[in-house]
């Protein structure tokens, strides 16, 4: 039998840890990541890491942080790295790639896919404007470039991000103009027993919010803007009769998962309600209904990013039990009990920061949905009444809802749960946007070229 | 509609419609239109499989002469879209240019250009000089050219669907989702059959299953020699206004049009497909080497990102016609499937000549040259 040919797409907290484990067994994993350094979007590194102390970059993630990218610097030699890379098809045992300005192919007997998550929208009148940005942007704008998306900024949103992102604005020297949450204090309350499943990370979380409250930032809760405006000196976040004034905005209301490679490579998916998204089908050992396919991390379901390394190395074991290589099943059963706890705290923050569902269904005529083809709410009604789409594929057929740059990763759920409010169906009943080659765009004249170190697609493009 | 709730199929109607691409649901139509009572059932959307995922020619030209005729009353039916669905589906009369990269090709342009002459329709035969000048963004690799004025192209997304949609104002029982788990004779007419148990009687059975039409023949005893074709198509980012024209290519290897939002869209080669589970694939490795056509053809577009690439399932008949015209066996059974590749811009005619077909017997389209006759001899004489 020849050596298998393991894939890991994505080089976060998951997939490190699944390449931690996979070279502690003697395996040589290839190890694919769209970023220039390894550590995802959580622990995301300047482009010269030695310039900016951690306790600077990831403020209480520091250790985290380091952790992470000592433990890729010490298997670094083990395994087959390759940054800069994109995964933009995965079709007959391979996946496809985009590096160095061509494509190739890459064989694999077994693919992980630990491709985390993207922040989840509002598609609140003015959140294309210029100067508004998601709330992943704007701390990857201070963890890699070193820089405030601005220096009067509010935040608007919901879920743990939105305090975390809020806090490290104005420890980083921003005057935090409000931080106006969609949770209610209400369901706060009432959900927050189950954040003894972790209790340090809870306390901190408080701790965050009583810090912005000293800081005498205002803090709202039950309230979602109704628009963000363009004023003579900057922006205005609009609620009721209040204004505040800022020249950017964080804006967020929790993390999707990133699903596109898991639908290609055949892992059928299903409606999370209590996140209102899509996530591929898989145990918490990572296996999926794919043979060959686990999936890890953020990109299997928003549990956080203790969870994915958790899960990264949870799935990579899975792997090699598959392989049929010994595994020691105290190490997987202690793997998934942390597993577990995380997923009782996330259940937890759900309920505390739950999906805005009312003020979805509820927004104006004006409202861009979909920003690539600007498809705005009143569309998405006319498209209803006249074709009647059955589903968010049909919604993007007819009326080109998801139909741009982006297939619908920041409007997907949104324009689904106007399509629901509109028909009355059920947003699990609309169906997820099936992904389609490339899932990010391409150059058409790199296509013609073959990226290094991979399998020309075309034998003749080989020239 | 979904039949979600499985609500009771009528007992008896005058028609039943297999099969909800664009013809189906034309033909639906206009038999509602005329007070019959109409059911049509389409295995999962209307016009989610060849009619939808199809490239979105409206062309006449380099069609062989037996689609002539019914290509023509296609045409003459595009322009009236709004009027007949509501909706225009992106129909844009640009031309259509077909392009020859050797002598040896253009001299088949001329052919065709003569043929064409003798059914009335005239196409301007170009050099590659004339045709670089009046089109500079054409690549070195043109040889010369026809260019069809009457041609254009649409969006397929739209043209099925929204036929479907007018289909149920007239009347018609639209059942999506509703796979026929049987057609068989019963007495004069028909009994359908649901993989659930319900079924309806009809007086007359039309056949516009698309790839699954030699499926649905054969259940009362008919062959056809029917493949499966499953077109790659890609599409680019939205980009200023290169060219306006569709273009195709002789042996139909590539062919492109930019979308009244600016994408550019070309096709090329086949994908993969499994019809069993309605599922439809474009491949990398056609895609790669559509992408070098493209650029062959017009290099402006090198810079363009590729944002989305898909297939779908057509049905393909052994000389590349479709099969249309009444059953040689079967009295009151009806075919129109096996487009093999190009049937989006006939799909509203079809429509219409089932209509006629069914309702006066007859039509004044010359569908001779499609007729099932050419495939199944031998089943005449047991009919």
């Amino acid at each position: 039998m020849s050596a298998p040919a393991i894939v890991i797409v994505g080089a976060g907290p998951a997939g490190v840890r699944a390449a931690e484990v996979l070279a502690g067994a003697g395996l040589r994993p290839i190890l694919l990541d769209e970023g220039d350094r390894c550590g995802g979007q959580i622990y995301r590194q300047p482009p010269d890491p030695r310039k900016r102390p951690y306790a600077k970059l990831y403020g209480t993630e520091a250790e985290r942080a380091r952790a992470l990218h000592e433990t890729f610097s010490r298997i670094a030699p083990e395994i087959d790295y390759r940054p800069r890379t994109l995964v933009w098809d995965v079709a007959g045992g391979q996946v496809m790639v985009h590096a160095g300005g061509g494509v190739g192919r890459i064989p694999y007997s077994h693919l992980l896919l630990a491709t985390g998550a993207t922040d989840r929208t509002l598609p609140l009148p003015g959140w294309t404007l210029p100067g508004v940005y998601t709330l992943g942007g704007a701390q990857i704008a201070l963890k890699a470039q070193d820089c405030l998306i601005g220096k009067r900024v509010a935040f608007v949103g919901t879920g743990p991000l939105l305090y975390l992102v809020a806090v490290q604005y104005a420890r980083a020297g921003a005057e935090v103009a409000a931080v106006i949450d969609s949770g209610t204090r209400a369901a706060q309350v009432a959900n927050a027993l189950g954040l003894l499943a972790q209790p340090k990370v809870a306390l901190r979380g408080l701790g965050f919010v009583a810090e912005l409250k000293r800081r005498g930032v205002p803090v709202l809760k039950g309230a979602i803007p109704e628009a963000i405006e363009q004023t003579a000196d900057g922006l205005a976040v609009k609620l009721g009769a209040r204004r505040f004034a800022c020249d950017a905005v964080g804006l967020g209301y929790g993390l999707r998962a990133e699903t596109q490679l898991a639908d290609l490579a055949g892992v059928p998916r299903r409606f999370d309600a209590a996140q209102q998204t899509w996530v591929p089908e898989s145990g918490a050992d990572g296996r999926t209904p794919a043979a060959g396919v686990y999936v890890a991390g953020d990109g299997a379901g928003i549990l956080g990013a203790d969870a994915a390394e958790l899960r990264g190395a949870r799935a990579a074991f899975a792997l090699l039990e598959d392989l049929g290589k010994p595994v020691d099943a105290a190490k997987t059963k202690t793997l998934e009990a942390g597993i577990a706890r995380w997923a009782r705290f996330r259940a937890a923050i759900d309920g505390m920061f739950p999906v805005p569902a009312a003020a979805l269904a509820a927004l104006p005529d004006d409202a861009v949905v979909c920003r690539c083809e600007r498809i705005t709410v009143a569309d998405i009604r006319r498209v209803a009444a006249l074709a009647k789409p059955e589903d968010v594929n049909r919604l993007k057929a007819f009326g080109r809802a998801g139909m741009g740059r982006c297939q619908g990763r920041f409007c997907g759920e949104n324009a689904q749960a106007i399509l629901a409010a509109i028909t009355g169906a059920a947003p699990s009943a609309l169906g997820a946007h099936r992904a389609q080659a490339p899932i990010k765009p391409i150059p058409l004249d790199d296509m013609t070229r073959v990226a290094p170190n991979t399998d020309p697609i075309v034998e003749e493009a080989a020239q | 509609m979904i039949d979600a709730d499985k609500k009771p199929l009528p007992q008896h109607v005058d028609a039943v419609v297999i099969g909800g691409g664009t013809a189906g649901c034309a033909a639906a139509m206009h038999l509602a239109n005329a007070g019959k009572r109409v059911v049509l059932f389409e295995q999962r959307l209307a016009g989610a499989q060849a009619s939808g995922q199809n490239y979105g020619g409206v062309r006449q030209q380099g069609r062989c002469p037996e689609e002539l005729p019914i290509s023509f009353r296609a045409r003459r039916i595009w322009d009236r879209l709004p009027e007949i669905v509501g909706h225009d589906c992106g129909f844009r009369p640009s031309g259509h240019i077909k392009l020859a990269r050797t002598a040896e090709e253009f001299a088949g342009l001329e052919a065709w250009a003569e043929m064409a002459r003798g059914f009335g329709l005239n196409v301007a035969i170009l050099s590659g000089n004339v045709l670089r000048a009046e089109h500079n963004y054409l690549g070195s690799w043109v040889y010369g050219g026809s260019y069809c004025a009457t041609d254009g192209h649409a969006n397929p997304r739209l043209v099925g669907p929204l036929f479907a949609r007018a289909a149920e104002r007239a009347g018609v029982d639209l059942r999506e989702c509703c796979p026929v788990a049987k057609l068989e004779r019963d007495g004069a007419g028909f009994r359908v059959s649901l993989a659930d148990g319900r079924s309806t009687r009809a007086d007359v059975a039309i056949n516009t299953a698309g790839a699954w039409g030699a499926d649905i023949a054969a259940q009362l005893g008919e062959t056809y020699d029917e493949h499966v074709l499953s077109p790659n198509m890609i599409v680019t980012e939205p980009a200023a206004p290169i060219f306006a024209a569709s273009f195709g290519v002789c042996g139909g290897d590539i062919y492109f049009r930019q979308t009244p939002r600016g994408n550019v869209l070309f096709g090329g080669g086949r994908g993969i497909s499994d019809k069993s589970r309605l599922w439809a694939r474009p491949l990398a490795t056609v895609s790669v080497q559509a992408a070098a056509k493209m650029i062959g053809f017009i290099p402006a577009v090198a810079h363009l990102a590729v944002i989305r690439s898909w297939s779908g399932i057509d049905g393909s008949m052994p000389d590349d016609r479709p099969v249309l015209g009444p059953s040689p066996s079967v009295p009151g059974l009806f075919h129109a499937f096996g487009f093999s590749g190009h049937g989006f811009q006939l799909g509203p005619a079809v429509g219409e000549v089932l209509a006629d077909l069914v309702l006066a017997g007859h039509t004044e389209t010359d569908i001779s040259g499609l007729s099932p006759l050419r495939f199944t001899p031998s089943t005449i004489g047991a009919a």
